[in-house]
């Protein structure tokens, strides 16, 4: 699985960081860090973190 | 699975209906009726981005799931009434559909101010047309704009509206604070001195009377008499639920869509309702119905109905824990955030500082019993992500009724 985070939208909300900890966190400044290739395993984590994106900048790549 | 779901709205509650319809394991027909012509799109842009010129409309439209792909959209559709005994909705077209499951996923209307006459230059910002609309005013050179409201979505556009350069920005209230009704007067105090610092205008503490103007708008009278001199208005003085296409099926509509834990409309274990339009319990607090107008609702009212829709047309019984989720919410004015975790609407008599000062990057609580229900941030990012440190307190509290 790949995940591609449109950073220009991105907006540091963190609702991503809430529903897929393992993939998205927030640095100390508190802008977005993210896994590319998280593991299949943390699907269903990572469409909820798209799913609960403000911005609507998270998507998944097969 | 056999038969067919309907559901009707076209927005960000039906397109997770029918994203969690196919979740829940609902392999039958899916058709979702929009009166709107655009596939599901973001409304919180408009009021914000898509205003301030800064975004296309393509950047808002919802990237649809693979799993949706059969779903049959029926866009600039309007329902026009429900017969739920016979299970059928009625289109404008003079069509009917039938349906094994209905999902109300149509949201809200903004109300409208009861002065006679309609005259140019009133807008509602609900719908990109009307964003569109309102941007078009805004952007003329030298106009002077009456926001009437100062809920959310006023504050909102009048920071817009200056960020935009607009000459003059007055927002208009009978009450006495900017927001103070979600929010309480500690902070809807600090947001009004930071609207002001920004060049927002205030006329609180008094209503609209009337608008002055032949064929557009040229002033707004206020309470007392006094004329705000105005080229644009906007109204955003609440909304009201799109439900009139199920009068008649004795149904309480007396706001949006009365249902029970499990988001089903009263004795109808075959529609449920999600998203702005459902007055529900929330099992975390007093069990009291209410209206949720957050982003996050759609969300999650649809993944509980999804599963209670599918559970009853598969004839099992509904075995989920009764809804209860953490509303969230946040605006962005100006250069700040307001962040929300919670039900701060229920704990306005106990306000406390949390953390920092009003002054500077603020963090509220919002207290029943002594008990924190709910927190709201507001400043920069630091404040939003101390909101996010108390997310985990609040969700693992007891409910209120407890
Ligand atoms: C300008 C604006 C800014 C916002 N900003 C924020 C924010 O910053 N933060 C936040 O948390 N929330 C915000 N919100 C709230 C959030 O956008 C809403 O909670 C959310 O859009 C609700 O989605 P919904 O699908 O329930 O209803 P809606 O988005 O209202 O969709 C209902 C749809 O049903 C259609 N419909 C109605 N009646 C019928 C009918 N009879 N037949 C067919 N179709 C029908 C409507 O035209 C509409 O397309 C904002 C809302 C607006 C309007």
């Amino acid at each position: 699985m790949k995940v591609v985070v449109d950073m220009n939208k991105c907006q540091d909300h963190g609702q991503c960081v809430f529903a897929a900890p393992d993939v998205f966190s927030m640095d100390d400044s508190g802008h977005l860090a993210y896994v590319s290739d998280p593991d299949d395993a943390l699907r269903d984590e990572v469409e909820e973190a798209a799913d609960v994106c403000p911005l609507q900048a998270i998507r998944i790549e097969d | 699975m056999t038969g067919r779901i309907v559901v009707v709205g076209a927005s960000m509650g039906g397109l997770r209906a029918a994203e969690q319809l196919r979740a829940a394991g609902w392999t039958g027909a899916i058709t979702v009726v929009g009166d709107e012509p655009h596939m599901p799109y973001n409304r919180p842009p408009l009021s914000k981005e898509v205003l301030a010129g800064k975004v296309p409309f393509e950047s808002l439209a919802f990237t649809p799931k693979a799993s949706t792909a059969d779903v049959e959209w029926l866009l600039g559709t309007k329902v026009v009434a429900a017969r739920l005994a016979e299970r059928t909705v009625e289109l404008d077209t003079g069509s009917a559909l039938s349906y094994d499951g209905l999902v109300v996923a149509t949201g809200m209307r903004p109300r409208r101010l009861r002065c006679p006459g309609l005259l140019g230059g009133r807008h509602t910002v609900r719908t990109l047309a009307d964003a569109q609309g309102l941007r078009a005013e805004l952007t003329r050179p030298g106009a002077r704009v009456v926001v009437v409201g100062a809920g959310f979505i006023g504050c909102e556009v009048a920071a817009t509206a200056v960020g935009l350069g607009v000459r003059e920005v007055t927002v208009v209230d009978p009450l006495p604070l900017p927001m103070v009704g979600p929010l309480g007067e500690l902070l809807a105090r600090v947001l009004l001195k930071r609207h002001e610092e920004r060049g927002v205008r205030f006329a609180l503490g008094t209503g609209v009377a009337g608008f002055e103007g032949d064929d557009r708008v040229t002033g707004v009278v206020l309470d007392d008499g006094s004329v705000l001199p105005a080229d644009v208005v906007v109204e955003s003085v609440g909304s009201v639920a799109n439900t009139d296409w199920l009068q008649g099926n004795g149904l309480d509509l007396s706001d949006g869509v009365l249902t029970d834990e499990h988001l089903r409309a009263g004795g109808h274990p075959e529609v449920v309702a999600v998203g702005d339009v459902a007055r529900f319990p929330n099992a975390r607090y007093d069990g009291v119905p209410r209206r949720v107008e957050h982003w996050s609702i759609p969300t999650d009212t649809a993944k509980h109905a999804a599963k209670t829709l599918a559970a009853h047309l598969a004839g099992a019984d509904v075995e989920l824990a009764p809804f209860a989720p953490l509303p969230t919410f946040w605006s962005d004015q100006h250069d700040f955030r307001l962040q929300s975790f919670g039900a701060p609407g229920l704990g306005l008599d106990d306000v406390r500082v949390l953390d920092g000062e009003p002054d500077g990057d603020v963090l509220v609580g919002y207290h029943v019993d002594g008990r924190l229900v709910g927190v709201v941030a507001l400043g920069g990012q630091a404040a939003a992500m101390g909101a996010a440190k108390y997310r985990a307190h609040l969700l693992k509290q007891p409910a209120l009724t407890a």
